[in-house]
């Protein structure tokens, strides 16, 4: 999926994780970010492995597993790669692709300076990894 | 099989190709080989270094790390050919001198090409592939495309279409007193700007994100030392300006430009008048009708989704060599990318490529010499201190060694890493070079038990990036104890 910077910046807009953005902030978040591909069945993460980046979807689907066993599915506009690099802990699961990905892809050291120039994202990824937490627990009780 | 293309990338491929003994035709658009390097870089000399005064001799494999721009070759009249030619003035070579190195190559391998050749357009006839020219058709199981990231590319911002582009840059002293708009804050951006700084009056590089400078991402990403002196100069205020902010428009003004852009960081549209703008924005793979024919391509340089074999990921038996190799993003560990995009990081991936593809579709099998394991470790430290492999692609290739335990510890030379650690074969270890975030070098140790996946073990540093020490081998022996164990009874 070939996107031209501007059709990039129009569906980065229409990503929960990025609804806050001004336009030039979109733009520099496109800029800041790369694009990446991987084929089906790659592993993106790997369970154990050090030195991950942060991923953010915007074509195709991973399957999440943790001791080969899948745990769950992500899709566009779903995120992964930001538990390991806030903790600085290798990942617990492998994140493997079950359809030809498209993602943003940003380096692990530079996850803390992104969210911090731009807040709005920082507070988006809070409220989803509070929702996963949420789900957990309800989940376990 | 065809190759198209006469560049870096299609040299090589050839090359290895015809020393499997595999049958082939080169097809290229140009007049001569050299690819990119007919024209590019501008300012007429690379990023790449050549040293020619190593540690060891011209003709050692190991010599490679210090010579990135020959071309690979098995008999020493055609290897390191680039400092051979070179002046001596810089340890860059010249663009001349590196069209002049990939010339000679090509003489002296005897590659043949056949140039002027323009492959026009691509379909499925059954099983293959037909490739349509200007010279006739041809037709082929497998083919692989070495055509370069080579179409300029502008973004499709009203008044892009007014203003030239990085590839139309003309000679500097046309720009003398000029005020200068560059659109990007990439290497290509400030080659311009370091090219023109001496003739320009004022220069404005701007894109949305601050530039990132290579000496601060301990990599190749990022802008290069050689062209950090705009940003010195910025810096003193000395008429070089660079503005994080996204273009609107460009607007025609008399004989000149002006600009409209927003900051990044907020406040009124920016106006900046300017007598000249060059859009240094990237450029495209020219792939013409492939993803018609199911390639599927992604990102600003529609770049081809691709397996860890440099194969399309949605079109069997297309392969890509030179710099759209890149697409790969491999392990990609601390977001440090390979050196994909470059001859030597892209010499190695054909010459890989080209064994996979010999073994996948013609059943050529390479030889995969029996290791003592009494020199096992010794020759994974061996590699992780020299190989050039493994430190052009560092986290990317690897040298692996399988440890079967009914043929004993083979060598099945350099595999991409992200294949070796995703594929749950039978018992192996490979060993890679990587970069961590503080810049710190050391190798990385992948120990694959049969059917499981493999385990990452990190070595220690060593302050000369000599890693054949009592340490590293105590450590290394530890970890290959349990693996090997089956392999060498």
């Amino acid at each position: 999926m070939a996107l031209s910077p501007q059709e990039l910046v129009d569906m980065l807009s229409g990503l929960s994780l990025f609804a806050d953005l001004s336009r030039p902030q979109l733009e520099q978040v496109a800029h800041k970010m790369t694009e990446e591909s991987y084929p089906v069945g790659q592993r993106i993460l790997r369970q154990g492995f050090t030195g991950t980046g942060f991923y953010v979807i915007l074509d195709g689907e991973v399957a999440i597993k943790i001791d080969s066993e899948e745990v769950a599915r992500l899709q566009k506009g779903d995120f992964f790669g930001e538990m390991s690099i806030l903790l600085g802990e290798p990942p617990v699961a492998d994140v493997v692709t079950t359809r030809l990905l498209h993602v943003l892809h940003l380096g692990g050291p530079e996850l803390e300076g992104f969210l911090r120039d731009h807040p709005q994202v920082m507070y988006r990824m809070l409220k989803a990894v509070a929702l996963r937490l949420y789900n957990a627990s309800r989940t376990r009780s | 099989m065809v190759v198209v293309g006469s560049g870096p990338g299609g040299l090589q491929t050839s090359y290895y190709l015809r020393h499997l003994g595999i049958d082939h035709a080169v097809i290229s658009a140009d007049p001569s080989p050299g690819g990119m390097f007919r024209r590019f870089p501008f300012f007429q000399r690379l990023l790449s270094w050549t040293k020619p005064y190593g540690p060891v001799p011209r003709e050692d494999r190991f010599y490679q790390w210090f010579d990135w721009n020959s071309l690979l070759a098995e008999e020493p009249e055609s290897k390191a050919i680039m400092p051979t030619l070179m002046d001596g003035s810089s340890s860059f070579p010249s663009r001349p001198e590196m069209e002049l190195n990939l010339a000679t190559y090509a003489q002296r391998t005897g590659l043949r090409v056949r140039y002027d050749c323009r492959w026009e357009s691509t379909r499925r006839d059954g099983e293959r592939f037909v490739l349509q020219t200007s010279d006739g058709e041809y037709r082929c199981q497998v083919a692989i495309f070495a055509v370069g990231i080579a179409e300029p590319y502008k973004p499709d911002t009203p008044g892009f279409e007014h203003v030239a582009h990085y590839a139309d840059t003309r000679s500097p002293a046309t720009y003398a007193g000029k005020r200068l708009f560059i659109c990007g804050k990439e290497n290509s951006g400030f080659e311009l700007a370091t090219g023109l700084l001496q003739w320009a009056q004022r220069i404005v590089l701007c894109s949305p994100r601050p530039a990132k400078l290579s000496v601060n991402t301990h990599s190749l990403l990022g802008v290069r030392a050689r062209y950090i002196q705009p940003v010195e100069d910025q810096i003193l205020g000395g008429g070089v300006f660079m503005l994080n902010a996204s273009i609107n428009r460009i607007e025609r003004l008399g004989s000149g430009y002006r600009v409209l852009c927003s900051r990044s960081e907020g406040g009124p549209e920016l106006a900046v008048d300017a007598d000249e703008v060059i859009a240094a924005t990237g450029f495209v793979c020219p792939l013409r009708d492939l993803p018609d024919l199911g390639v599927s391509v992604y990102g600003r340089s529609q770049l081809p989704s691709m397996t860890n074999y440099w194969e399309s990921a949605t079109l069997p038996g297309i392969y890509f060599a030179g710099t759209i190799g890149q697409g790969v993003s491999g392990m990609k560990k601390y977001g440090l990318p390979a050196n994909s995009g470059a001859v030597h990081g892209a010499r190695y991936n054909a010459r890989t490529m080209v064994f996979h593809v010999a073994q996948r579709h013609f059943g050529v099998e390479q030889p995969r010499p029996v290791v003592e394991p009494s020199r096992l470790v010794e020759a994974l430290l061996e590699e992780a201190t020299h190989a050039p492999e493994l430190w052009n692609q560092k986290s990317y290739l690897a040298r692996s060694f399988s440890l079967d335990s009914g043929k004993g510890i083979l060598d099945e030379g350099i595999v991409p890493l992200a294949d070796f650690v995703d594929t749950e074969g039978s018992a192996a270890v490979a060993i890679a070079v990587e970069t961590d975030d503080t810049g710190d070098i050391h190798p990385a140790v992948y120990v694959r038990e049969q059917g499981r996946p493999a385990v990452e073990t990190l070595l220690s540093s060593q302050p000369l990036h000599d890693f054949r020490t009592a340490e590293h081998r105590a450590q290394l022996s530890s970890l290959l104890s349990g693996v090997t164990a089956g392999a060498v009874r």
